[in-house]
């Protein structure tokens, strides 16, 4: 046995995967199988789960549902919709800003002397060592009525004896934005640092060289040997703003539900597993489906450009 | 049109080193260069040759001086505002294009027509024999083939000037020598100035119209092949240029372009042509070049005979390098093998007693600077 592994690549292959193949099969396939089950399932009165074999928790997050006005039978809601539509554009705007803000940043810390990128990386990284909640906190601290924000606003006005009344930033959608987009931004950041940095320079005097002005050469040049960074930055983005809860609870309050937040109430307020389950998998489906079409055009971003 | 496709009048350009230094890596160089020619850069690294192409190709800014295309003042004006295209030594090539997106990149940036630009890449890649290639990537194309590719770009873009950077560096010996010499018909064919960086001799000698030998900023000598290595200015040139046997001495007497050195270590006195101005009394170097040295007794009217010991001889194939003690000085000579033969005789051996013989217009009298 040992013979053969020592000479078939595949099988050292196979054993080097074992690992990670346990705990996946643990903690992700049997997970998703079951929850998978429970959403054909239906809640029963002490907070378990009834299986059996219906569509009612998908046909209820489609918007069908019975509550509805005296003398009608079924009747139709945008609520669920709705929900996960602002889940969607929330992830593309998030994943729009975080793009703009990142881009130049990075290729501003691509372009410089090489002795400054490692302390530019490390400040990038920073915040990562704070817990994730406690940064979101930190934006409630900023953005709340008496938070750092509206307190110097209002001290600028006294001095300049003006009226003030504290801006309401925080449990609106655009603070939910905010928080997404500086969460995600670092994972934005590194996959395009890595691509630009790989464009050498002889690459744009090339460009300058063919009578490329900057700006075209940004655009024929730049861009396009960017773009698996960009691509995997995307995905990197896109796909946890989906599911995060926590944001939108802290940032967000009551004014901005999102998917995420739709799930956890449904496992952990409404006791309803079963729902839950529907619409974690249909959340999956929606980030699958956005994620194929994306790298259908653009691929995945694996491209190593030299 | 000017009568120079580029002129340098007193560049320098100065950086600053690591450490905080200034550095003038070209210090007040004056070139002209003439259209349709092929001109080269010679030397080593860090010689300031590729700093000098940069300033043309407008990479970089003269600290001062000026340069000139075409007898335009060139200024700070970029490099996509000049009429000179560039072949990188790494090629440059854009690797999210194909060889044809490629080659039409520069053309594309001036608005040249759909119809005009493919006739014009077709007839660039076919220059380059490259055609049929046109939709691979650059990461599917051999080395060779990338060099072409980075020609075409260049060429297709009808420059004034071609500025080449050791474009030929990356490619293996045969492969270069192939290329050296279609560069040099391409040249002939396209009839755009180029110059050319390298700091292989032989590529420069093989290639060019007129050579500039830099080191350490300076332009050393300019001039045909030819003149740069049968009469080099100075002992550094000598040196670089090709191999050569040098001996220190001191000058007795000058007359017609030609100085009478004596030899301290010989203690005799030895005729040659003088290249550069010497005076009487002047620490000189005798530079004899080994393939000029006759190993036989059959000596011409004004030789001078030496006696010498074979100390060591190496058989090359077309020729035999021997190594000989000439009264406790080193020189070595080439010997061309001219009789196909396995008698190892005819090859020198250690310890063999020969006489050579030195002639007055093989002796050159060179100023050690």
């Amino acid at each position: 046995m040992f013979k053969r592994l020592r000479e078939s690549k595949s099988a050292q292959g196979t054993l080097l995967i074992i690992p990670t193949l346990i705990f996946m099969v643990g903690m992700l396939i049997i997970p998703l199988l079951l929850t998978t089950v429970v959403s054909f399932g239906h809640p029963n009165a002490n907070g378990g789960v009834t299986y059996t074999f219906s569509l009612d928790n998908y046909i209820r997050l489609l918007g069908f549902t019975n509550d509805c006005p005296p003398g009608i039978k079924t009747c139709f809601t945008t609520l669920y919709l709705g929900i996960l539509w602002r889940s969607l554009t929330l992830g593309f705007n998030t994943t729009v800003l975080d793009i703009l803000l990142a881009f130049p940043l990075a290729y501003f810390i691509a372009r410089i002397h090489p002795k400054w990128r490692d302390t530019l990386l490390f400040l990038v990284l920073v915040p990562m060592w704070t817990n994730f909640v406690i940064r979101v906190y930190a934006w409630m601290m900023i953005l709340r009525e008496q938070g750092v924000i509206n307190s110097l606003l209002g001290w600028t006005a006294g001095l300049l004896h003006v009226p003030f009344k504290p801006l309401g930033m925080i449990y609106t959608p655009g603070a939910v934005l905010v928080g997404m987009v500086y969460e995600f931004l670092p994972f934005m950041i590194l996959p395009i640092y890595t691509s630009l940095e790989k464009i050498d320079n002889s690459l744009y005097e090339a460009a300058a060289d063919l009578g490329a002005s900057p700006f075209r050469t940004f655009l024929r040049v730049t861009l396009p040997l960017a773009m698996p960074g960009i691509v995997a930055g995307t995905i990197l983005v896109f796909v946890p703003v989906m599911g995060t809860f926590i944001v939108s609870d802290l940032l967000g309050g009551a004014q901005v539900i999102l998917i995420g937040n739709l799930i956890q109430r449904q496992f952990l307020d409404a006791r309803d597993p079963t729902f839950g389950s529907a619409v974690s998998l249909a959340m999956m489906a929606m980030t699958i489906v956005a994620t194929y079409f994306y790298t259908r055009k653009f691929g995945f971003g694996e491209e190593i450009v030299v | 049109m000017s009568e120079f496709a580029i002129e340098l009048r007193d560049v320098v350009k100065k950086f600053i080193t690591p450490e905080g230094n200034e550095l003038a890596a070209v210090n007040h160089v004056t070139m002209q260069i003439k259209n349709g020619e092929f001109f080269s850069m010679l030397g080593s690294s860090g010689c300031g040759k590729t700093t000098s192409l940069r300033m043309i190709a407008g990479f970089e800014w003269p600290t001062e001086g000026e340069v000139y295309i075409d007898g335009e003042l060139q200024g700070r004006k970029p490099p996509f505002l000049r009429p000179v295209n560039t072949v990188f030594q790494s090629y440059a090539l854009f690797q999210h294009l194909t060889v044809f997106q490629n080659v039409a990149f520069g053309l594309e940036m001036e608005h040249t027509s759909k119809n005009d630009s493919r006739r014009r890449v077709g007839e660039a890649l076919e220059m380059v024999r490259l055609t049929g290639m046109d939709k691979r990537y650059p990461k599917q194309l051999s080395g060779g083939q990338q060099q072409r590719v980075a020609l075409a770009r260049a060429l297709v873009k009808r420059p004034k000037v071609l500025l080449l950077d050791e474009p030929l560096g990356a490619l293996d010996l045969k492969l270069r020598k192939e290329m050296q010499l279609e560069l040099k018909s391409l040249q002939k064919e396209v009839g755009i100035t180029f110059i050319y960086v390298t700091h292989d001799q032989g590529e420069a000698l093989t290639m060019s119209d007129r050579i500039a030998v830099m080191s350490f900023g300076k332009v050393l000598q300019m001039g045909p092949a030819v003149e740069i290595y049968e009469r080099p200015a100075n002992r550094f040139v000598a040196d670089f240029i090709g191999e050569s046997n040098f001996l220190d001495g001191s000058v007795k007497s000058v007359k017609d372009g030609q100085a009478v050195v004596y030899i301290s270590a010989w203690g005799q006195e030895l005729t040659g042509i003088v290249t550069s101005k010497v005076n009487v009394g002047d620490e000189v170097a005798i530079s004899i070049r080994p393939e000029k040295i006759r190993l036989s007794d059959q000596s011409t009217p004004n030789a001078i005979s030496l006696d010498g010991t074979v100390v060591n001889s190496t058989y090359i194939g077309s020729d035999t390098h021997i190594y000989l003690d000439v009264r406790g000085q080193r020189l070595k000579v080439w010997e061309q093998n001219r009789v196909s033969t396995l008698d190892p005789r005819a090859y020198y051996q250690n310890g063999q007693k020969i006489q050579l013989s030195l002639v007055p217009e093989n002796t050159l009298v060179l100023p050690k600077e």
